[in-house]
């Protein structure tokens, strides 16, 4: 069990203005961390920055992103496009909105497979066919045969993770995977990506203001506010005996089910 | 006691661009009554934003009956409608949207005391007033709402929904898009306006632990039914429908 990533004494600004002040942290081979926090506490920002997806104004001011020896903020993005998707998967909130409405998913995903080497569209789909059946798809031609529309929004989030796996990546990147989803869909979801870990041993780097998933899922739990790290920890224990006065107060508004 | 609202056989049916029907609520049919905190919950797509836009008459209904304090509404149009509204407000779910950005908060809360005849002054003081009681500094007033948070935002919007001192509050989401130490607070807020008011409210909500806290009644939809009713305790807790169990077990 190797380290994969590690943050080290972070700095995100933005127009010279400094969001997410000294993170750090570390993420082994096959673990999931959760980042939680609410609106605004810079937890998408430290997923963002790993893929050099801060947009203009935005960039790492302060420390370093290592992932296998390489310094994330610092490679070129000739480079940082041959590990987007092969090395670090990404899925966002609404996996169906990164689809192009027009074109069909298998022909969308195969031309993901031809930017990293791939050139044969039979062998694309047996795999893929192969992949999403592995995943309990009942019917993988029909997926790779619809235009992303045609999919529910759960389904398309649930391609969307098994789409991310193609390409087999050590780790996978999720905002927001499942807040836009229905409980019943979101524990499908949930239950697809420990399934992703189970099956291929990938880390998942996961933010999400659900503290309700972080329960479901993750092995270490860093809670975030304002840009600042307020607790880190294993993620049960953080959230049986919270230390910080800010955790408890965001577990205590978590409306909990009394079953 | 006569209910708040009373909904008989509630029906409606869009139509497509195809022409196909999609039956988006059937045969609902329930009551609210004086200070009750009624929920309805179901997955997206179960028909419950609908029945709030219903009962509301933000939508046309196929069929059924709406009843509020006694009068027939399911028809009611111009000023019966408008008499309606003194009794029935709404709050929805994107805060900062359920207000025109080019008018300050206070304005938009004292604009529908206008509507209602008071005098600009009036409206004015009585504006301060509310601000006041829903947890907000008086110079909220003069902001924008993109100059306040959602949380501050949502607050401005039950004061403008409490203006008219209403007996029913429709609230459709509106604490599914605020953060959760926002959300207790809203809730609150929403507690102690019932208790002084004693409000009804009718809670459309995704989030089954919060209704459980929150509300008296449950009523579960699915696919446009009602397939289950009760005190929320006791459904949620001992739920006798297979889709509500489901639901239920599906929450982390």
């Amino acid at each position: 069990m190797g380290e994969i990533l590690r943050y080290d004494h972070v700095d995100v600004s933005y127009n010279g203005l400094c969001m997410v002040h000294d993170v750090s942290f570390a993420v082994q081979a096959g673990e999931i961390l959760g980042i939680a926090g609410e609106s605004g506490s810079g937890k998408s920002t430290l997923l963002r920055a790993a893929m050099g997806l801060l947009g203009r104004d935005g960039m790492v001011t302060r420390g370093d992103i290592w992932y296998g020896g390489r310094s994330l903020p610092d490679l070129s993005s000739g480079e940082m496009r041959r590990i987007s998707g092969s090395e670090i998967g990404m899925i966002f909130q609404l996996a169906g909105s990164s689809f192009c409405a027009i074109r069909t998913v298998g022909v969308q995903l195969f031309e993901m497979m031809q930017a990293h080497g791939m050139e044969d569209r039979k062998l694309f789909e047996e795999q893929a066919r192969e992949l999403f059946a592995r995943f309990g798809f009942p019917d993988p031609q029909r997926i790779l045969d619809s235009y992303p529309f045609q999919l529910s929004g759960g389904m398309q989030q649930r391609v969307g993770v098994a789409a991310a796996m193609l390409l087999r990546p050590k780790i996978l990147l999720a905002d927001e995977p499942t807040s836009a989803l229905d409980v019943t869909v979101q524990k499908q979801v949930i239950e697809e990506m420990l399934l992703v870990r189970e099956m291929f041993g990938t880390a998942i780097l996961l933010v999400t203001h659900n503290m309700g998933v972080i329960r479901a899922m993750a092995d270490k739990l860093l809670v975030m506010r304002d840009g600042r790290m307020v607790e880190y920890g294993e993620a049960g224990e953080v959230l049986e005996h919270p230390q910080a006065p800010y955790t408890k107060q965001l577990l205590a508004a978590v409306p909990r089910l009394r079953r | 006691m006569a209910p708040v609202l009373q909904v008989e056989h509630l029906k409606k049916i869009f139509f497509s661009d195809a022409g196909e029907e999609l039956t988006a609520v059937n045969d609902v049919s329930f009551a609210v009554h004086a200070g009750e905190k009624v929920a309805i919950i179901g997955e997206s797509g179960s028909g419950k934003t609908t029945v709030a836009r219903l009962v509301t008459r933000l939508s046309d209904v196929t069929e059924g009956r709406i009843v509020l304090m006694g009068k027939d509404i399911t028809r009611a149009s111009g000023r019966k409608l408008r008499g309606a509204y003194a009794n029935m407000q709404m709050v929805f779910q994107s805060p900062a949207e359920s207000f025109d950005p080019r008018c300050t908060l206070g304005d938009g809360i004292a604009e529908c005391l206008r509507n209602f005849g008071r005098s600009r002054k009036e409206a004015e003081q009585e504006t301060l007033r509310l601000l006041r009681v829903c947890g907000l500094a008086a110079d909220f007033a003069g902001r924008y709402p993109h100059e306040a948070s959602g949380g501050q935002c949502q607050r401005a919007a039950i004061a403008r929904a409490i203006a008219l001192k209403p007996k029913l509050l429709i609230l459709d989401e509106a604490t599914s898009a605020l953060d959760v130490t926002v959300q207790a607070e809203i809730l609150a807020l929403l507690t102690q306006l019932q208790r002084e008011f004693s409000l009804a409210y009718l809670f459309i909500c995704h989030d089954i632990a919060l209704v459980q806290d929150f509300c008296d009644r449950v009523l579960v939809m699915h696919e446009g039914r009602v397939v289950e009713e009760g005190a929320s305790e006791e459904v949620i807790r001992r739920p006798k429908q297979a889709y509500t169990k489901r639901l239920i077990d599906s929450v982390l």
